[in-house]
């Protein structure tokens, strides 16, 4: 109940309360893929604040570790291939596709963004076929 | 100043979600794309908590001019078209090769483990790959 619902639902909420919050802010889409992919260039100063928000993920990330490190408690268990060939298709698909999980999958259906929708549900497909596929190999 | 601040506030509360919500965790994602398998509805709490947040919020914040900045910057492309649906079916099957999106993937270096840190280093690359390539693509 508290790891299958509660928890899961908390922590869509502080997603929602952080990309209400760059939007009622800054005016800006919380999408993290768009975020890493424009500080990918010489900072300029008005984009800075790029930086500042990949800089609170880690921090976030580090600061809870700390404290609850039993929510860490899991490993990445697939080859280094896995790894690389599964970055390289989330980095240029993401960039192509124009957003990711946060972009499309939380700010854009939260606008019923009708490009978001179709690249939810297209993502979700075909992360589903993957995993069903790779199961079928092992 | 104020954007920077906001943006790396915004930044930890969405790491402290992404931890929370068990996004962080590639067997979580992974189990949620297992429709198949042994499937871990979890994920739809995050997606439930997060965008009917947004879709509450949104509304009130469109309204009005952002507190730093001075307009919004919205997207309005509406075309659904090939980039949107290829390029989110590239992150899907990556989405679902490793079970991590570029969200999580930025805090799980916190974790120091390698694995992490070779899927952002190829998340970049796939990135850098994309601006390399993008003048071709039309």
């Amino acid at each position: 109940m508290l790891e299958q619902i509660i928890y899961p639902l908390l922590g869509g909420i502080l997603i929602g309360v952080s990309s209400s919050t760059m939007l009622g802010g800054l005016g800006r889409i919380t999408g993290i893929s768009g975020i890493m992919g424009g500080s990918l260039t010489i900072p300029k100063k008005e984009e800075l604040w790029r930086f500042a928000f990949l800089g609170g993920l880690i921090l976030g990330g580090f600061i809870f570790m700390k404290i609850k490190p039993e929510f860490f408690n899991y490993s990445f268990e697939f080859s280094a291939l896995q790894y690389v060939s599964a970055g390289l298709l989330v980095g240029y698909g993401t960039r192509l596709g124009s957003g990711c999980t946060s972009g499309h999958g939380v700010c854009g259906m939260a606008r019923l963004a009708k490009r978001s929708i179709i690249a939810t549900i297209t993502f979700i497909l075909f992360g589903m076929i993957t995993v069903a596929v790779k199961g079928m190999l092992v | 100043m104020i954007q920077i601040i906001l943006s790396l506030l915004s930044g930890m509360i969405f790491a402290f979600g992404l931890v929370i919500s068990g996004m962080t965790n590639p067997s979580v994602v992974i189990g949620f794309l297992d429709i198949l398998g042994n499937w871990n509805f979890s994920l739809v709490f995050v997606m439930v908590g997060a965008i009917s947040f947004n879709f509450i919020v949104f509304k009130l914040l469109v309204k009005k001019k952002p507190y730093c900045a001075p307009t919004h910057f919205l997207p309005t492309n509406t075309t659904v078209d090939k980039k949107l649906v290829i390029g989110s079916a590239m992150f899907g099957i990556g989405w679902g090769i490793a079970g991590i999106c570029p969200g999580p993937g930025i805090v799980n270096l916190v974790t120091n483990d390698s694995s992490a840190f070779l899927f952002i280093i190829s998340l970049l690359g796939g990135m850098l790959l994309f601006k390399a390539t993008e003048k071709f693509l039309n």
